[in-house]
């Protein structure tokens, strides 16, 4: 109930709109015969301030505001959207959206509430968690004591950006859910050089939760000093190698692993509509037996997690990949509902600008029997890649990339030398299969993802163990 | 006239904003405002999947007070907002420190001719005429052959908006444009193999997009090439960049004189400027008054007139890619570009596709690539990559989960040439590209 008040204080009452004004909007939607209809209200705050080259030399404040309403009958989607939200404009849209069927007969909607469910995050706005000279003087200490680490650091650059956002949607049953979600984000970036040559790297993390998580524990002091760590490897690094070989992934981010290879391909829209590489394959082995994936909303704080997804539905912990055995697909409401199962509450889109799809929230693997050090202990020769920065997958043919940004070659089971970032490429429904030993360091990336799909971006998260797969293409130079 | 009147509404707001700004106390500002309606449709499996209208609005303004700076934006337009958003921003301004290189253009930079660049050309297609126009592009490719098993659908776009920018020392502009696109995306199956491609036009005008039927036969066409794909052994060889993979080389070489990346040194092109960056025959230009053109504008996002110029020529590196900012940084003037490059070219060589593909003799052809792997410091290059094998300029099998790999600098010095087979569908127009020799990596 309290989260409701918020959500409602926030946007609807600065626009005049009431309960019954929504149960209008609803009864018109709902006079054509339409399967599932929804009304998404979001307002939202963002702030983020940048220091660079010793000064915080940029601020900038943002206001967005909205509401998308939607009609969906079979597997057709009416929908509209609009930064005004005022009774006309959302008549309107209702209107226009239900032009998806033939017109019916005049519905009735009564308002009712979501009853008490687990909420992961504090609803706070996290732009007030620090007073600016605050946030001024975070930044400031960062730039400093990270320069003082190291007389080859050139450059360096401070982001800090935080967001409150409240949202309410009511389904086509009155159903009315809110949210409010705080997400906070800090980056460090630095350039190092050394006899002419440079090299930069970053290192970053966030949360739902407020700016004093980068303060307590000294956390975005870390962040410099494991950039400086970075760049200052990748200074040594010779030429990578290129050709297959056996790769040891690193624990943590590197887990975008997951989310490229086999998290995509498994969300159910694609599914439905039998165009991913996973389609029809419920029940058969895509893993190897050390293998369990799942995709967690319910994990506190996580940049990733939602305690409702945005279209109302409570976040599960959903096993994707057990003991190598695919299980089952990540859903919304219109793909559950057209694959009958149920959702996963994994419905979620960028904005009230945008139509929810299935997306992922954490999708992580669980922890196996092994120490990080015998992992690569096995291994005669190949690549150890500790870090990544981005990913991308083609969910038809299965083939997708993630790129090592601290990578070093392993000789006789010792890790010997860097090597330069490359591209790692393979093939979703098997490179899972290829996993021959799972590490008991389960570690979840620092919340720093973001997830791109049909020109949508929402924040996830991604963790794993360190993992060993036998054979995976590297994408170096050195031949 | 409706369209000249909106434009002065929305120029009206712009004014306003500047007017607040200066009245709670900052002795510069520039501000912005964007509003942009649209309708997109999908089809798939022949019949309409999504209807989608869209309406979008947004205004920014970017304060000083001295050399200090803070910028704030909103979607909401209403007075209150406005004077809220101004408020936002010189609170904001009131914490970031002096930045000697901050500030508006001088006043004898802005542009001051503001020719029609023909961009504006709204189209009255109906949601019903929309549904048809995109069911008949996907059924062009549905039934273009029996291994077409599957479908993304076909997506029209219609978008027109107007574009609104004004600082304190006078300069208040704005324009409509529009933009209309029609894509469409399959699948096809053989045996154990699956595999999905697209096609896309995009166009100012709707008269100039290609038919409906082309596009979706091409997406049939260019799937179902890609079936039963195979890897290639990890070795070097010739790499030809076709015209839709090639823009994104290009887009690289602008990243790395662009001043944003030089300023702060993480460019591995500093101190490039007057030398030579690729073999002689090479011209990198740009043309910002092209009418029609996706990237046409007469003004950058300073207000600053943009330049015809050569980028490259001969080879050599002429100019980089300035805004203001960046400009005072590097002691430099701006070149017209806060925002980016305007219809950047490459000048074609004589020969076609087939001419390319002959000129490369036994080689990889790359028809797409996935992820970023490029990292812009060092110019290391590692990408994935699908295409096609070559031999004696002739395509012989489809190839996929490979990566091609290099350094950016040795790649740009040996470009071997570049066709006429222009894409003329983005900012960046350019033939394919073949390079000398790349690392390939696979089995």
């Amino acid at each position: 109930m309290e989260l409701l008040n918020i959500a409602k204080q926030a946007i609807l009452m600065p626009a005049g709109i009431r309960d019954g004004d929504i149960e209008k909007i609803m009864g018109s939607l709902l006079s054509a015969p339409i399967d599932a209809a929804d009304i998404y209200f979001q307002a939202s705050r963002s702030e983020s301030w940048v220091l660079e080259g010793g000064i915080v030399k940029e601020g900038s404040h943002s206001i967005e505001q909205g509401v998308g309403v939607r009609a969906v009958v079979g597997e057709k989607t009416g929908f509209a959207y609009s930064d005004r939200i005022e009774l006309p404009v959302l008549m309107e849209a209702a209107n226009n959206v239900k032009a998806i069927v033939r017109q019916g007969q005049e519905a009735q909607v009564a308002l009712k509430t979501r009853a008490n469910w687990p909420k992961y995050y504090v609803a706070a706005d996290p732009l007030k968690s620090l007073t600016d000279d605050e946030k001024i003087s975070l930044l400031r200490k960062v730039d400093s004591e990270t320069r003082k680490l190291d007389s080859r650091i050139e450059e360096v650059i401070v982001s800090l950006v935080g967001t409150y956002e409240n949202i309410l949607v009511v389904s086509q049953d009155g159903l009315l859910s809110a949210d409010v979600r705080p997400l906070v984000r800090m980056n460090v970036s630095v350039i190092v050089v050394e006899k002419g040559k440079r090299e930069q790297a970053s290192m970053g993390g966030g949360r739902r939760g407020d700016y004093r998580y980068f303060v307590d524990n000294d956390v975005a002091l870390d962040y410099g000093r494991e950039a400086v760590r970075q760049a200052l490897v990748n200074l040594e690094a010779s030429e990578a190698p290129a050709g297959n070989m056996t790769v040891v992934l690193g624990a943590g981010w590197p887990g975008i692993l997951l989310h490229e290879a086999i998290g995509h391909g498994l969300e159910g829209d694609f599914n439905r509509k039998g165009t991913s590489a996973f389609s029809g394959r419920v029940g058969e082995r895509v893993a190897s037996s050390l293998c369990t994936v799942v995709d967690d909303g319910t994990l506190p704080g996580l940049r990733g997690s939602l305690s409702i997804d945005d279209e109302g539905t409570p976040t599960e912990n959903t096993i994707l990949i057990e003991n190598g055995i695919l299980k089952g697909y990540m859903q919304d409401k219109l793909n559950a509902r057209l694959m009958g199962v149920n959702p996963t509450g994994n419905g979620r889109r960028e904005s009230y600008a945008h139509l929810p799809l299935p997306r992922m929230t954490n999708t992580c693997m669980l922890p196996g029997q092994h120490k990080p050090e015998e992992i690569i202990k096995s291994v005669k020769k190949g690549l150890y890649a500790k870090n990544f920065s981005g990913g991308q997958v083609d969910i038809t043919s299965g083939k997708f990339v993630f790129s090592a940004s601290e990578a070093y070659l392993i000789e006789d089971g010792k890790i010997t030398r860097p090597v330069k970032g490359a591209t790692l490429i393979g093939n979703g429904p098997d490179v899972l299969t290829k996993v021959s030993m799972v590490g008991d360091d389960l570690e979840i990336d620092s919340g720093v993802g973001t997830c791109g799909k049909d020109g949508q971006s929402v924040p996830v998260g991604v963790g794993q163990p360190t993992l060993k797969i036998d054979g995976l293409t590297v994408g170096g130079t050195s031949i | 006239m409706q369209n000249q009147d909106q434009i002065n509404q929305l120029k009206n707001i712009v004014q306003d904003l500047l007017d607040e700004a200066k009245r709670q106390g900052a002795n510069a500002a520039e501000a912005g405002l964007s509003q942009e309606n649209g309708l997109s449709v999908t089809a798939r499996m022949g019949d309409v999947e999504t209807i989608e209208h869209h309406c979008d609005q947004g205004l920014g303004i970017t304060v000083y007070w001295g050399q200090r700076k803070g910028s704030a934006s909103t979607t909401d337009l209403s007075p209150a907002s406005i004077k809220d958003t101004v408020r936002a921003a010189c609170s904001i301004a009131r914490y970031t420190n002096e930045d000697e290189y901050a500030g508006l253009p001088d006043k004898e930079q802005l542009a001051t001719e503001f020719p029609d660049l023909d961009v504006n050309h709204p189209w009255h297609i109906s949601v019903d005429e929309a549904i048809a126009m995109a069911v008949a592009c996907e059924d062009a490719a549905l039934s273009y052959g029996s291994e077409i098993s599957n479908s993304e659908g076909a997506t029209i776009n219609t978008h027109q908006g107007i574009r609104v920018m004004g600082n304190s020392l006078g300069f208040l502009q704005g324009y409509s444009s529009t933009r209309h696109s029609l894509s469409c995306s399959v699948l096809g199956q053989r045996g154990d193999s699956m595999q999905r491609d697209y096609w896309y036009s995009v166009a100012r005008n709707a008269n100039d997009l290609e038919a409906a039927a082309d596009i979706g036969k091409k997406a049939a066409e260019r799937t179902l090439k890609r079936l039963d794909a195979r890897r290639l052994t990890t070795h070097q060889c010739p790499v030809l960049y076709a015209p839709e993979t090639a823009s994104g080389l290009l887009g690289s070489f602008i990243g790395a004189i662009s001043g944003g990346n030089l300023y702060r040194k993480s460019s591995f092109l500093l101190d490039a400027l007057g030398q030579q960056i690729f073999p002689g025959f090479v011209r990198i230009h740009e043309q910002p008054y092209l009418k029609g053109a996706l990237g046409s504008a007469a003004y950058d996002g300073d207000g600053v007139a943009t330049q015809i110029r050569d980028i490259v020529s001969e080879g050599i590196l002429r100019g980089y890619v300035l805004g203001i900012y960046s400009a005072r940084k590097l002691g430099m003037q701006s070149t017209g570009n806060a925002g980016g490059v305007h219809n950047l070219a490459i000048e074609s060589g004589s020969l076609d596709f087939q001419g390319m593909l002959k000129q490369m003799g036994t080689g990889l052809l790359v028809t797409e690539l996935m992820g970023q792997g490029v990292k812009m410091v060092t110019g290391d290059y590692s990408r994935g990559a699908s295409g096609f094998w070559i031999e004696n300029g002739e395509i012989q099998y489809p190839v996929e989960e490979i990566t091609i790999a290099g350094n950016l600098k040795d790649m740009f010095k040996h470009i071997v040439a570049v066709g006429n087979d222009i894409d003329y569908r983005g900012n960046i127009r350019t033939g394919s590209i073949l390079i000398e020799q790349m690392s390939i990596a696979g089995e």
